[in-house]
């Protein structure tokens, strides 16, 4: 099979580690090539951070690079936005809808372009928006952002939803098994 | 066992099932992963060392007495271990001796862009470099028996995207028994003139065979490719990820995991049944100019760029491989830049700092984030240590005008580095300069790793602790104050006294990480929109906590810590806690 190439993209410190985790558990348990590619360190103080996840029968690069990713799965608006040049054609965004300000915005320097989403539309991309916040909290935590996002992804995969909650129960504490299953299915189901 | 590994931790589980018995290493993006997985293994020493020629001397100490070695750093850090890395290229191990450097093309984090290729053939120890996390497995073991089969230290070579990579990895049987006796031999390991007289021919021997070993080695090889003689590609490391990416099977490659010393024949062979042969590599020509001073004429920096990273776009572009279709935005996006986080106590002392117009010389942590927008309050950043070293010079060089309106800011980890070395040049040569050094009892930025002011060891254990209060005033600095960065009152009132004290002095601006699992945060702040005036002085800050919105300040109850730091600074108490 092709390599199939998803990005997860968000904010340093919105918990994008644990997605891929999640992702590379549950991609080598179905037998794939794995590769999964983050940097560490300077990007993880509130900046722009990215992570590269490919899985095939074969994977030689660990980088997604421009035309090639067939999902993005953004934690935040402006982030989705800023990797879509990555995207194959008929590539597809999942976004939570949640709007955080960088910096140049915070102090006046730029505005958050908030109509964003529907420019990537008007360019032909398939946005997939939900507010994975409010999920998150119905889940019981705003940490499980991240899984409930997982779970919309899942929704455009063949693999059973039991193999990815089986994936969660090995990625995370026991205690926090229950509220990711519920986040997953939130965002599965929603 | 199958496993998906990052290369680091693939890198420590390699040199740990080669019987690697101790670790001494600084952290340092990006190969603080390897020390910090090797941590976990319970039947092996482990620590983090003040700097990285600490840990190497280390490593080579417990080489010497027979057990297999190791000591990790990032490619700066192989400059402070440069002193001991030349003459153990002479004196040789005992038990084997692996130096992990990681590299970091790009600079995601790190001050320079250098190749420490060039160090293993200065020092002319033999370098690998693996291309994920497999081969990270396989050349740690590797390492161990080239280091013992001919008597030298061997350099494990990562970079950002192997070291940061997760790819499969399939261990094998850890190896036993591989302790040496301790032997005294002076010849050997006293490297005084008569001795490394001659031990240097002893080394360009050993290079020679290591380039035997280059030629046959199966850590070298070519891969045919479809039979066309149009072109070939020499590669390594994570440029062979891209080039195989690009062309599949259908190109010849020679792909090197011996980087150095490179073969001679192999690379000729290879080079004879091809018309033209390209070399993709990141950063410096190492492997392009070896093979041009071998006579074989090879495409390299001429199409490939000497700076940052690589990816298969590279390879794609500079061969003519079309590009792929991609969507492009017609969209002005603000850029999401790294920033201190909310509470952070670097903070209020940057404030303070930039607020008073103080000249800041700065250095490598968290606290570089300092000469963002809007604080902008660092002048200099250079490497480990150079604010306090630099201080001193600046200040001699500026005479009284500077001394009152300058000061340095260093963290504790750095400062514990290679600050301390700089405060006794200025408490023996009494220079007149103000150290800020910003203790938030950890090592931030590399992701809170313990260092010898924390009380703990890497694995979490009661450690020796410094007492830097003890340790400036036993040095000679007279002038020690302790102050809270949280109270800005406070920091400004010492800052400018101390600035104008005609002694060197120290602020130890203390206070812990933000991030800390013990340090529970406060309620979050609000803002009274009838108190708020709209002065935006809270703006100037720079606390992600805070934005402005429909005329007000607003604080993100999700981000603040409740420092409380916003409040000292609003005029008309409009930042207010539940309390209130």
């Amino acid at each position: 099979m092709e390599t199939k190439n998803i990005m997860i993209v968000g904010v340093g410190g919105q918990g994008s580690l644990l997605a891929s985790k999640l992702l590379g558990r549950l991609l080598v348990d179905e037998g794939y090539d794995v590769k999964v590619s983050e940097v560490h360190g300077m990007s993880q103080r509130g900046g722009s951070v990215v992570t590269y996840v490919r899985f095939g029968d074969k994977v030689y690069s660990p980088v997604i690079e421009d035309g090639e990713a067939d999902f993005i799965v953004s934690f935040e608006k402006l982030e989705a936005a800023r990797y879509a040049d990555k995207l194959k054609k008929d590539g597809t965004v999942i976004v939570n809808t949640q709007q955080i300000d960088p910096m140049p915005v915070i102090i006046g320097a730029k505005t958050y372009p908030e109509d964003i989403l529907d420019t990537m539309k008007e360019k032909g991309v398939h946005v997939d928006g939900i507010d994975a916040l409010s999920l998150a909290n119905e889940a019981g935590s705003s940490k499980a952002c991240n899984i409930v996002l997982m779970g919309r992804l899942a929704k455009y995969f063949d693999i059973p939803v039991e193999k990815w909650q089986a994936a969660i129960e090995k990625c995370v504490k026991p205690q926090f098994v229950e509220i990711n299953h519920k986040a997953f299915d939130l965002g599965y189901n929603c | 066992m199958k496993e998906l590994l990052i290369g680091n931790a693939a890198v420590a589980r390699g040199l740990y099932d080669a019987g690697c018995k101790v670790i001494s290493s600084y952290p340092g993006t990006p190969s603080t992963e390897i020390t910090e997985s090797f941590a976990k293994f319970d039947d092996a020493y482990c620590e983090w060392a003040p700097n990285e020629k600490v840990a190497t001397e280390a490593a080579f100490g417990a080489s010497l007495n027979g057990k297999r070695s190791s000591c990790c750093m990032k490619h700066v850090g192989l400059n402070v271990a440069a002193d001991p890395l030349f003459t153990m290229s002479y004196t040789g191990i005992n038990g084997g001796m692996v130096i992990c450097v990681a590299d970091d093309a790009g600079m995601h984090s790190s001050q320079n862009e250098q190749d420490s290729r060039h160090y293993a053939i200065a020092s002319k120890i033999p370098m690998l470099e693996p291309s994920d996390s497999q081969e990270a497995y396989d050349f740690a073991r590797a390492a161990f028996d080239i280091s013992e089969e001919f008597d030298t230290p061997v350099l494990l070579k990562m970079c950002t995207r192997v070291a940061h990579s997760q790819s499969i990895v399939e261990t094998r049987e850890p190896l036993t028994d591989t302790d040496k006796e301790y032997l005294k031999l002076p010849q050997k390991y006293i490297m005084a003139p008569a001795n490394a007289i001659r031990r240097h021919p002893f080394v360009e021997e050993r290079t020679a065979k290591i380039t035997e070993l280059a030629e046959t080695s199966p850590l070298n090889r070519v891969e045919e490719g479809d039979g066309s003689k149009d072109f070939g590609i020499i590669t390594s490391s994570t440029s062979y990820q891209y080039v195989k990416e690009v062309f599949g099977d259908t190109v010849s490659v020679l792909k090197l995991g011996i980087i150095n010393p490179l073969p001679i024949k192999l690379i000729k062979d290879f080079a004879s049944k091809l018309n033209k042969v390209y070399v993709v590599e990141e950063l410096d020509p190492i492997v392009e100019s070896h093979c041009k001073n071998i006579g074989v004429d090879v495409v390299g920096k001429d199409i490939f760029s000497i700076t940052g990273e690589f990816s298969q776009k590279t390879i794609s572009k500079a061969l003519g491989v079309e590009d792929k279709y991609s969507v492009k935005l017609d969209a002005d996006i603000p850029v999401r830049p790294p920033m201190m986080c909310a509470g952070c106590p670097h903070r209020g002392m940057f404030y303070v700092l930039s607020k008073n117009k103080v000249t800041v010389l700065g250095d490598i942590g968290c606290y570089t984030l300092g000469s963002a927008a809007p604080l902008n309050a660092l002048d200099m950043t250079l490497c480990m240590g150079a604010s306090v070293s630099g201080i001193h010079g600046f200040n001699v060089a500026g005479g009284e005008e500077t001394e009152k309106n300058t000061v340095c800011v260093i963290g504790d980890s750095t400062f514990m580095h290679s600050g301390v070395t700089g405060l006794i040049n200025i408490a023996y040569n009494q220079s007149n300069s103000t150290v800020i050094i910003l203790d938030n009892s950890i090592t931030g930025m590399t992701g809170h790793q313990q260092n010898p002011t924390t009380g703990y060891s890497i694995k979490g254990d009661p450690a020796g602790k410094v007492n830097l209060e003890d340790l400036c005033h036993s040095i000679g600095i007279n002038s020690v104050r302790v102050v809270d960065p949280y109270n800005l009152a406070e920091c400004e009132k010492v800052l400018k006294e101390e600035m104008a004290k005609p002694e060197p002095s120290v602020i130890i601006s203390r206070r812990p990480c933000v991030l800390l699992k013990y340090v529970k945060p406060k309620k979050p702040l609000h803002v009274n929109t009838e108190k708020c005036k709209s002065c935006k002085r809270c703006m100037k800050f720079g606390c992600p906590a805070i934005s402005f919105k429909d005329n007000h300040a607003v604080v993100d109850p999700t981000l603040c810590v409740g420092c409380g730091v916003c409040e000292q600074l609003c005029a008309f108490d409009a930042f207010e806690s539940e309390e209130d």
